[in-house]
């Protein structure tokens, strides 16, 4: 059988993805949910960007960038980002043990041990820009 | 529990179908009946004409996987009972061309299987006299879990990624050349690396992770894929920074 023959088969039914498949499972709709968080993940860098530079550039620009950030729709995005960013975290955490394989002493490690230090090192570097921002 | 269930079988006649129909059968509801007993209950005692792959009834062959009420599933390990008073909706596995009633084409599986070289690939072969590939307990621990794939595509059907992009290599495929990579006694990777870099292998699964859960052998293809993604990028990494050694 040629690969032409195979290719354009005229009596197989082929039948095409709906342009909803994403509706279609609920696993579907989280994986699409998780995509489309990474949007949400890059304006959070491009906020951060933003905050270093108006630091950097004096208690103006800062207070500046204090006031623009209070607005509504910024606030209202930046509730959003949170929630996405969030989302994008634990969904990344939860993902890492079926990519990563550690072992310890020969043996292999259980795939929750590895999402919890993922976790855990999550709540440590969160501990300490905390302890940075409001402790300093 | 009802003694007869109803399913609703979908149909396909070439030579007289342009699209699937739905056709309702009864079927008797036993405890011990899986959807495939149901279908060969049709097939012997109600409507000879249904077509139907099965072969082994205990989940070896990996020849009877279709979508049972919209999920894919072995119809040899999938129990009547279990969809209490149905109707139970039987339809091919999604994303392949159907040639008759539940039978798709699997050539382009099959095809693609053939590229990821899935045997021992040795540069060089020992004499036979120095015995056999030895291997310890850990290194068989290494790739035994790929090595349970059975080659029933459900992993293929349950990909939204294959069935947008059919040129994507797939779940089975990865899953099986990781089988091989991970093998102690295989020499193979990189002849592999050569299929799987390529755009439409590896890196065409953006992980939806479904693959992994309809395995009836809990195989974690999205496991094998990513795991592969991590060693090409480390692999990359030490090509570009350690360009006289690290591999």
């Amino acid at each position: 059988m040629s690969e032409l023959y195979t290719e354009y088969h005229p009596r197989w039914l082929r039948t095409r993805v709906s342009t909803y498949w994403w509706l279609q499972r609920r696993s579907y709709l989280t994986f699409i949910a998780r995509e489309l968080s990474s949007v949400f993940v890059a304006w959070f860098v491009v906020y951060l960007l933003r905050l270093i530079r108006a630091v950097a550039q004096g208690p103006l620009a800062y207070q500046q960038f204090l006031e623009s950030s209070a607005q509504p729709a910024v606030l209202l995005l930046n509730l959003l980002t949170l929630f996405f960013v969030v989302f994008h975290a634990t969904t990344w955490f939860n993902l890492a043990p079926q990519a990563i394989v550690a072992r310890f002493r020969g043996q292999r490690l259980h795939g929750s041990l590895i999402a919890a230090s993922n976790y855990a090192a999550w709540v440590v570097t969160s501990a300490i820009v905390a302890w940075l921002v409001l402790g300093a | 529990m009802a003694d007869r269930i109803a399913l609703q079988v979908a149909r396909y006649r070439p030579e007289q179908d342009s699209e699937v129909t739905f056709q309702d059968y009864e079927v008797p509801c036993q405890k011990e009946w899986v959807v495939l007993d149901g279908l060969n209950y049709i097939k012997d005692h109600v409507d000879g004409t249904l077509s139907y792959r099965w072969s082994c009834r205990m989940g070896i062959c990996g020849s009877c996987g279709m979508t049972v009420n919209g999920e894919p599933k072995l119809t040899c390990a999938t129990f009547l009972t279990d969809y209490g008073a149905g109707p139970v909706r039987i339809e091919p596995l999604r994303n392949f061309p159907i040639i008759r009633d539940l039978v798709v084409e699997i050539g382009d599986f099959l095809r693609k299987l053939t590229r990821v070289k899935p045997w021992i690939v040795r540069q060089e072969e020992k004499p036979l006299a120095d015995g056999e590939y030895l291997q310890t307990p850990q290194e068989l621990d290494e790739y035994k879990q790929f090595s349970m794939c059975i080659n029933c595509m459900l992993c293929y059907a349950a990909c939204p990624i294959y069935g947008l992009d059919p040129k994507f290599i797939g779940p089975a495929a990865i899953a099986l050349a990781q089988r091989y990579n991970l093998d102690s006694r295989d020499e193979g990777a990189r002849e592999r690396r050569a299929v799987l870099s390529e755009h439409e292998g590896i890196w065409g699964c953006t992980f939806v992770g479904e693959c992994t859960k309809v395995c009836p052998k809990n195989v974690d293809p999205a496991g094998a894929i990513q795991r592969y993604k991590l060693s090409a990028a480390i692999e990359t990494l030490q090509s570009f920074f350690l360009p006289w050694g690290g591999r």
